[in-house]
Parts: structure tokens; sequence; C-alpha cells
């Protein structure tokens, strides 16, 4: 059997009295689409801050492929294959759509170190960025800074970003946050048609979305774990019901 | 964009370096002074500018290479090569040893130790007598003779300047360069994309650190003395607001900035002693009309 993709055992995340995160545990296994759901304040957000490193735990232990990566600084779980998008978006806003995808591009690779050649001159850098903003639908803007596209648009580099430098484990926190319908149906197709080998965790308030792609679904309340199973699970788990979609 | 700026940069250079041998005694020490600076102000806008580290200690780096020269060639008679040398490199180690303390912190706490840090080479100056001869300073440090009339050497600053401008650019428009700016506009996403931030900020003071200790070599051949006024808060100040005046995070901005402040400075000085308080107006000037700095409002313009 392949290893786990992510292993959570009893991860605790307290900021003095209230436990955001309360001893969640949860295995994801390669390849699969999973969604995290939960009222506002469930915790979701704080779990995958904990995840990528940007927060430490309080307590527990997190496994990325196998590795324990509980006291890693964030920078050595992306370079292990994880990558994140951010529910608020996080770019670099006085930067180019290029430059912006460069960064992202050359994260992973010694260049990044590099100082005598200017950017332009690694021309198989610049490809592999072009070629990640068409994929998410971004062209005829390399040279625009991002502080002028338009919210989608920015929610699309977003997502390049995160696939720039071709992750294992793909953490989305609600992909289509303030998009319009329209938006979010082009952003679902987006996702659908990623890799199959990217695993992907996903925060998505779109409970269309969410089931749509999602195999499978966890439902976090108050910092636990409540409900955890393939979609018709949890549509008709009874508690779930109750607390998250106010039946 | 770039190769139009860098035709127009070669351009001035050219300019310069024609119009040498036509100015007169007074402005031709002025415009070597201010190309002296120039190679400061364009060092601390590598944190500034392109990092977004305000530090408010660089007059530290630029105070050890110029102590490190006057020592050395007025007590030791080393040539130009090797106080440059010890100079530069004197500057990089203190700037490593301070980056470990400043690089933990960010915004207005960094700019507080890298305050601090600056004061601490100050202390040094004023108080470390048998070294550094204290408030008396070390005067009379000879330049090399072929460098020893005003001309000369004004040629050899302008080389010098444009070395560390060519350098610099290279450096900003590295792959390096853009993680600098990618730091300055979002740490958070440069962490969760793989890069160590720490890291490349320390280089990045590090390199800045060097860079304006070859400044203060150049400085200390240029003014013939040194003294703890070189090294105090005023000449850290006077370079933060060189690159503020002028547009951070551009290299042009930082030399248009040296001149302006340099020349502003003896032009003022003539006529009252107030000199930072008219330095504190323009700089308000500066903050409410043209808060990108001057390079930063004409490429604005010209965008537009």
């Amino acid at each position: 059997m392949a290893e786990d993709v992510l292993r959570l055992d009893g991860v605790a995340r307290h900021f003095g009295g209230l436990r955001a995160v309360d001893g969640v545990s949860l295995t994801v296994a390669p390849g699969e689409r999973r969604a995290l759901i939960g009222p506002n304040g469930a915790g979701k957000t704080t779990l995958f801050n904990l995840v990528a490193g940007t927060l430490p735990v309080t307590g527990g232990t997190i496994r990325l492929f196998g590795t324990n990566v509980t006291g890693f600084p964030p920078h050595r779980r992306a370079a292990l294959g994880l990558a994140r998008t951010f529910q608020i978006t996080n770019l670099f806003l006085g930067l180019t759509v290029l430059e912006n995808c460069l960064l992202a591009v050359q994260a992973l690779t010694p260049v990044r170190f590099s100082m005598l050649r200017p950017v332009g001159g690694y021309p198989a850098l610049q490809a592999r960025a072009r070629a990640i903003l068409a994929a998410v639908g971004l062209t005829g803007v390399d040279g625009a800074i991002v502080a002028n596209l338009s919210h989608g648009e920015q929610r699309q580099l977003e997502i390049a970003l995160a696939l720039a430098g071709a992750p294992r484990l793909l953490l989305l926190d609600e992909p289509t946050a303030g998009l319009s319908p329209a938006e979010s149906r082009l952003m679902a197709e987006l996702l659908a048609g990623l890799d199959p080998a990217i695993t992907v965790l996903m925060i998505e308030h779109d409970m269309d979305i969410a089931l749509a792609l999602a195999s499978r679904v966890t439902v976090l309340h108050q910092g636990r774990v409540i409900a955890d199973g393939s979609r018709d699970e949890i549509r008709n788990d009874p508690q779930v019901r109750e607390i998250y979609l106010g039946v | 964009m770039i190769r139009r700026r860098a035709l127009l940069g070669l351009g001035v250079v050219a300019l310069l370096a024609l119009a040498g041998p036509l100015f007169s005694p007074y402005p031709l020490t002025l415009v070597t002074q201010a190309l002296v600076v120039a190679i400061l102000a364009m060092s601390l806008d590598v944190l500034l500018g392109y990092t977004g580290l305000p530090s408010l200690g660089h007059a530290a780096y630029w105070g050890v290479g110029a102590y490190a020269v006057a020592l050395l060639a007025t007590d030791h008679g080393v040539g130009l090569a090797g106080c440059a040398g010890v100079g530069v490199l004197l500057a990089a180690a203190t700037a490593a040893v301070f980056g470990l303390v400043a690089i933990r912190a960010a915004g207005t706490y960094f700019l507080m130790i890298t305050l601090a840090l600056g004061m601490v080479v100050w202390g040094l100056a004023f108080r470390w007598v048998s070294l550094t001869k204290g408030d008396n300073g070390v005067s009379g440090v000879p330049r090399p003779e072929l460098l020893a009339s005003p001309l000369p050497f004004y040629y050899f600053a302008l080389a010098a300047a444009a070395l560390v401008w060519i350098t610099l650019g290279l450096l900003v428009a590295s792959p390096f360069g853009l993680t600098l700016r990618g730091i300055r506009e979002s740490e958070s996403r440069m962490r969760s994309l793989g890069y160590n931030v720490w890291l490349h900020k320390y280089l990045a003071f590090v390199i800045s650190g060097a860079f304006a200790g070859a400044g203060g070599v150049l400085w200390a051949y240029y003014n013939g003395f040194v003294s703890p006024t070189d090294v105090q808060l005023v000449t850290s100040v006077e370079a933060l607001l060189m690159v503020a005046l002028g547009g951070p995070g551009t290299l042009a901005g930082p030399v248009v900035g040296a001149g302006v402040i340099v020349f502003l400075k003896n032009f003022v000085s003539l006529y009252t002693k107030r000199w930072l308080l008219i330095l504190g107006a323009v700089y308000i000037g500066v903050i409410l009309f043209a808060p990108r700095g001057v390079v930063g409002a004409l490429r604005g313009r010209a965008r537009e």
C-alpha cells in the first residue's frame, strides 16, 4: 500500500483558552481529492496553517509523505512537495504576473541564489512560468502589475503559484472565495482538470463545488473532526446535516 | 525597458566623464563627493527599496570601511588595493555579525535594531581612542600618487560608482534580486513557496554592507580625514533620505538623491547652520508630493 501523503495524529492548536484545533487526526491517501468543510470558526484555516507550518502546533504530530515535519519551518515542508493557496489572496502585488510566476518556478531550484545573470537569461524557467500561466488560463497579461488585475485573475494566479513548484500535495484554501458564480464555475473546471497525481486537500464553502470535486469529505466543527467519509455518507450524516447544512 | 534604462545610465556616465575637465575646482569636489556618497545610497537601497528592510545604521559599514583605510594607510602605509580589500571585507564581516541580530526583526523593530547597532560602531569610533584616536579622528589619509589631484580622483570615483551601479543593477535584475523583491511584497507567500526568507535577507544584508564599505573606502581617500562624524546617526539618516528622495527600488533614484542632498547641504550651509531643518522640510515635501521619490514619480508619469 502506498504511503499516506498526509497523516495528522492528535494535532492541536490552542490560542490561550481557545481550542481552535482540538486533537485532529486524519490521513489523506495519494491522489485523493479531499474536501475539508465546516461552519465558520471550525478551525479549517488554522488546520491549514498547521499543516503548512505557518503556525506551530501545540500538540500532536504531522507527517508529510512519511516524514515527521511537526517542527519543520514552512519552506522545508514546501521543499518536500507541499504547496498552498491562501484564502485572502497573497500575491506579490507590486510585481508583474510573469515575475510572480517566476518566483514560484525558481523557488525549489538552485537558480534562486543566482546573482550574475538577469532573470531573462533563464529561458527554461521563463518557458515553464508561461506554461503554468497558460494552464490556469492567464494569458496576455504577463507584463501586467498584479495589483491591477481583477479579483478573478488574482485567484487564478494564486493557483498558478501553487502549481508552479510541481507539488505532490496541494492545499487549497477557498479557491472560489469572492468569485462571481461564473468565475466560480471556471475555477471549478480548472480544479477538476488538475493532474490526478496531485493530492488535493481543499477548504470550500460552496458545497456544490466541494462535493463535485472531492471524493471524500472531512467535517470539522469546533476544532474537532465530527465526520469523515464519502460524499454520500456526509450528505446523509444526521449530525452534519444538523450543524452544517442547517437542516 | 531595462535596456533603455541601462543606455540612459551609460549616457549619463559618459557625459560626466566628458564634463570632468570643464568643472571648476569647487563643483568638481562636490560632484566627486556626490558620486562617493551615491555608492552608500545605492547599497542601502538594496535593503530599503528592494528587500523592504529600512536600515537606519548603514553609516556603520561605511564607517568601518573608511576607518580601515584611514588606519591602514596612515599608520601602516598600506596601498590602495590592500586598503580597499580589507575595508570591504571588514565591512562585510561587520554586516555578517550585525545581520545575525538584525534580520530576526521586521519593520520598525528592524529600524530600531539597526540604529542601535550603528550606535555601537559610533561608540567604538568615539571611545576606543587607542585605535581610532577618538573624537580627533584620523587625519592625513594619503591618496595613492596617481589619484592625488582632484581630476584623476574624480574619474576614479566615477568609475567606482559606475561599477557599483552595474554590479547592483545585475544583482537586482537577477533571480536572487527577484527573490528580494518577492520578500518585500509578501514574506509569508515566499515562505510557503519554499524560500528560506531569513537566508535571502541575510545575504542581502551582508552584500549591502560590503558595498557600503566600498563607499566608505572611497570616502576616506576623498576626504583625507575620518572621524566619528562619518559613523554617526545623521550620516545614516542622510543616506536613508537620499534613497527616499530619489526613489527607493530604483538604482538611479539613490544616485539622484545623493546628488541633491550633497548639493543642498553644501549650498544651504553657506547661508545657514540649520541644514538639518532644511533637510527635514525637503523630506516632508517629498513624502507629500512624490512618495515614490523623484525617479519613481518620473517613471510613473512615463508609464501613464
